[in-house]
């Protein structure tokens, strides 16, 4: 009897092992995204200086004056930070949600000129040229955009392009939960 | 130390290679300083060049994270504390030697169960049962 | 007309595939002698046109025919011809179709081979072949068709990777398939014992070569793999626990204690269901390795262009073909009994630890390269397991298992006796003490883990030299010995220059990092470098800066230049680093160049490394395939003799 639980045990570790397998590729999430470290703690503290000349610094406080708002992280050379700023202005617009931006690690001059012609929804801007805070928040790539709420507390991240789709989806609906 | 097992029963080839993408701009001038930076760096992986730890990848983020952990040991932080500071900014996936907890206990029991279920099956067939087949 | 011509025969290919599955199973089954004769020409058949579409499209290749997708999307005019070829392949399509081809390779090799077995063990194997190569064929043709066309056809291809453009990048991959592939033989012969719900020594005999090869295979393509990410990656890395690595070692390990185990089987009729069980294990991770790569769900520098559907299909091959071999096993292994015939102190029981160790450092690996795949199915957060857990875990198996080699030929088979093992063992063991002492007190830094790792392979060289000694009645006689043993010693003695190599490489290795101009030095591990000269030229399809090292040894030897070299490859937009090596004895110096600086282009950073003994490293995973060769030329019985158990 022994012989033949033990001859089992290959097939039915082989049949746990296939089970495993089908979840992800019937999902098929990209492995290399990674899930977020900071969400449900509150946002890391800083102040950085504004990217355009009249803007005072953003701090964390700002994070604090309303319900919710997102912290879009982009650089003027990021090639997809493009095809997502129009879907920020039409959060910014339609949706009235405050929007935060932080330029990563760019050079100032470009990133003036980049806002100027892609557009600039963001309430206040911070300039990050050393990365720092970037890092603080997790950031390990451009664009990335965190949902926070007036508690300063990190709801939801979002790696790559926001596209409208993505916003209605996951976004939108956190948001209402209040 | 760390080591978990007498180191006589050790043997340890480290297959791990002192690897480079850092630049001599990073290097420290306390060489025990520095030391401990490059083995803390082989400890962190590279969030754009996932195959890689930040001491190997040419990638812009693991030179900020190069620099921020030598920056850490600077302030007289503990290699744990440098590692437990990275950790919480970017989770369990940025060390290369996965947390023990209970989530990955089977993970690091492997090894250990497999070898002993082995020699125990093994013995077992071996003296109690002499006239059956393997 | 070519292409189409390659894809019409991977259609016929796939009926005959189909055919072949049956028609010799069906004969078996039944007794029909014309139908199991089938088998064998069906198989031939398969090659054939496998060959013509494999042929086809390396034409396809080699004459930059851009209407065929898959050279667009993967080759180049400006590609050298060689590399146009071997870049065939270099992508998932046309590496798959490579694959299919040493299926059918296999197929006929066996179909020749097991002609000493009977006729229905040998319709079986056919039959199984036949099976896989259908199934590979299907996914082929429904998800990765190597000869789809483009129309319009565009003028230029995509696919200049430099990094690709290197002779043993280009080998390396058909090695490995060979061996890949080469374990669906053993796998075949399993299902077969286990079809015909018996199994015994002529069964391993025949087998074994079969093994042998294609860990000899594995073994190269492994190898080739480590050497060329050592002299290309830029900085003496030589394994990554990459997980398309991994997925090659999973099955060298099992296969190693296939080939193990198939030795016990064939000298002393025992161990019938674990090695069948081996068989069915080695050839599934090949499978698996398959999927991982592929599949997309895993993160790796190496993988293959990724595509759920793909790996949907290939998860489905593999939970038919292994689910089914271990469906197969369930039934049948209880009722197949070898004869166990030796006591607990015996070199039956040194090999069954072997194997042990082993495998339960294939599950380590196993579980290392898909754990964070399985935190993420049940949502349990994410891990990424490094070199760290593979070393905390791997390294402390290594001693006892070093041991175990070092003592195996000293036990005798079936009753050892442990006063005449420790009395052949004393002299090593006293000859690696005395080594070891030697160089840690005078040759080598204080590292503990370094003298383990020394201690190990020393003690396995010297019981080696003892028992070849023993063997040869004192070095004179080699002729009564038969290949197969020396073979075992190539290997063996592989097995430890891997780990003395790897040791030393790693915890005795000088790093230098530093700005160099033009007539700058610095000295490194008893060499003094200067930089002599910077030039810049062109190459076949680069441009390139080229900086000359002058090399002085310190202990007066003759002087050598060194010179790495920075490309750029316009077309690709690439920028490679070359290293340039140089072989002193086992030790490599190694320069490889960083960038230069952006105000000052003539100031480059110069990365200098000293890797003492890494020769032995390569020298000893070369010597372990070579041993496997060399076990493959014993002259072995076609049949068991009359009257021989």
């Amino acid at each position: 009897m022994k012989r033949h639980i033990l001859a089992l045990l290959p097939l039915l570790f082989f049949i746990v092992l296939v089970a495993l397998f089908t979840a992800p590729l019937l999902r098929g999430t990209d492995p290399s995204r990674i899930e977020s470290a900071m969400i449900g703690k509150p946002a890391p503290d800083f102040v950085l200086p504004g990217v355009l000349e009249h803007e005072r610094p953003f701090e964390r406080a700002d994070l604090l004056r309303q319900d919710f708002a997102l912290v879009n992280f982009f650089a003027s050379w990021c090639v997809p930070c493009q095809a997502e700023q129009p879907v920020l202005t039409r959060i910014s617009d339609e949706e009235g949600i405050v929007i935060y931006g932080v330029n990563y690690k760019d050079n100032r001059d470009d990133a003036v000129k980049w806002l100027k012609q892609h557009g600039n929804p963001f309430t206040a801007t911070g300039y990050d040229n050393a990365g720092r805070v970037s890092i603080d928040w997790g950031v390990y790539g451009v664009p990335e955009t965190y949902v926070v709420n007036r508690g300063g507390m990190i709801l939801y991240r979002h790696v790559g392009p926001l596209t409208w789709q993505d916003y209605n989806a996951v976004i939108k609906p956190l948001l209402r939960k209040g | 130390m760390k080591y978990v097992l007498p180191f006589l029963l050790l043997l340890f080839i480290s297959i791990a290679n002192p690897a480079a993408a850092v630049l001599p701009d990073e290097i420290m001038s306390d060489p025990a300083l520095e030391q401990r930076a490059r083995a803390i760096s082989r400890q962190l992986r590279c969030l754009v060049c996932q195959g890689e730890d930040i001491d190997e990848s040419a990638a812009g983020l693991a030179r900020d994270l190069r620099l921020l952990v030598r920056e850490r040991l600077r302030a007289g932080d503990g290699d744990a504390e440098v590692l437990a500071f990275i950790q919480a900014r970017y989770g369990d996936y940025v060390l290369m030697k996965p947390p023990v907890k209970p989530a990955t206990y089977l993970l690091w029991s492997t090894p250990a169960l497999v070898l002993l279920g082995g020699l125990l099956i093994l013995f077992r067939r071996l003296r109690f049962k002499p006239a059956e087949g393997g | 007309m070519i292409a189409e011509l390659g894809h019409f025969a991977l259609t016929l290919a796939l009926v005959l595939a189909l055919v072949q599955s049956v028609v010799p199973l069906v004969g078996a089954q039944r007794g029909r002698g014309a139908w199991m004769q089938l088998g064998r020409q069906a198989a031939w058949s398969l090659m054939g046109l496998c060959t013509i579409a494999l042929i086809s499209l390396i034409h396809a290749y080699a004459l930059s025919d851009f209407s065929v997708r898959n050279v667009a999307e993967n080759s180049h005019t400006m590609k050298p011809l060689l590399y146009k070829i071997t870049g065939t392949w270099g992508n998932h399509e046309g590496s798959m179709l490579l694959w299919v081809w040493m299926l059918a390779l296999w197929g006929v090799l066996v179909a020749q081979a097991a002609k000493s077995l009977p006729a229905a063990f040998q319709s079986r194997v056919i039959a199984v072949q036949g099976m896989i190569a259908a199934g590979f064929l299907m996914f082929l043709l429904f998800t990765s068709n190597p000869f789809l066309r483009l129309d319009p056809a565009p003028a230029e291809g995509l696919g200049l990777n430099p990094v690709l453009q290197d002779l043993a990048l280009a080998v390396h991959p058909p090695l490995l398939y060979m061996g890949y592939v080469g374990f669906s033989v053993a796998f075949c012969f399993a299902i077969a014992a286990l079809l015909d719900k018996k199994i015994d020594r002529h069964w391993a005999t025949v087998l074994r070569p079969w093994v042998l090869a294609a860990w000899a295979f594995l073994t190269g393509g492994i190898a080739l793999g480590s050497v060329w990410a050592y002299y290309e990656l830029g900085w003496g890395g030589f394994w990554f626990w990459d997980p398309v690595e991994n997925a090659a070692l999973m099955p060298w390990l099992a296969g190693t204690a296939l080939l193990h185990s198939v030795a016990v089987l064939e000298k002393r009729d025992t161990l019938k269901n674990w090695t069948i069980f081996l068989a069915i294990l080695t050839f599934s991770l090949s499978l698996l390795g398959t999927f991982l790569v592929r599949s997309g769900v895993l993160t790796s520098v190496h993988a293959f262009a990724v595509d759920p559907a793909r790996g949907v299909f290939i998860l489905v091959l593999l939970a038919l073909a292994t689910g089914g071999a271990l469906f197969l096993y369930a039934l049948r292994a209880p009722y197949i009994r070898g004869v166990k015939q030796f006591t607990p102190f015996s070199r039956e029981t040194v090999l069954l630890l072997n194997n042990v160790f082993l495998f339960a450092a294939a599950a380590t690996v196993f579980m290392g390269t898909l754990y964070p795949l399985f935190m993420s199915a049940l949502q349990l957060g994410a891990v990424s397991v490094g070199t760290p857990y593979y070393m905390a875990t791997l390294a402390p198996m290594l001693a006892p298992f070093a041991l175990l080699m070092g003592a195996a030929p000293a036990v005798v088979w079936r009753a050892g006796n442990p006063r005449v093992t420790m009395r052949r063992l004393l002299l090593p063991a006293l000859a690696t003490l005395a080594l070891c002492l030697f160089l840690i007190l005078f040759a080598v830094p204080q590292k503990p883990f370094l003298w383990l790792s020394i201690f190990a392979g020393v003690w396995i060289l010297t019981a080696l030299l003892q028992d070849m000694a023993r063997k040869t009645g004192g070095f004179k006689s080699f002729r009564y010995l038969p290949l197969s043993y020396y073979g075992m010693l190539v290997a063996h003695a592989g097995f430890a220059l891997v780990i003395i190599g790897a040791a030393a490489a790693t915890q005795m290795t000088t790093e230098k990092i530093l700005v160099m101009q033009t007539d700058d030095r610095i000295s490194v591990a008893g060499y003094d470098i200067r930089l002599d000269s910077q030039h810049t030229g062109t190459g076949w399809n680069y441009n390139v800066d080229r900086i000359t090292f002058e090399v002085v040894p310190q202990d007066g030897a003759r002087a050598f230049r060194m010179v790495p070299e920075k490309r750029w490859y316009p077309v690709a937009s690439r920028m490679t680093s070359e290293a340039a090596l140089h072989l002193a004895g086992m030790d490599i110096l190694y320069i490889v160049l960083g960038d230069n600086e952006e105000n000052n282009r003539s100031r480059w950073v110069v990365r200098i490394y000293h890797h003492p003994l890494i020769g032995l490293l390569f020298l000893g995973a070369g010597m372990i395939a070579f041993g496997g060769l060399l076990s493959l030329g014993t002259r072995r019985a076609r049949k068991p003799a009359e009257g021989v158990v």
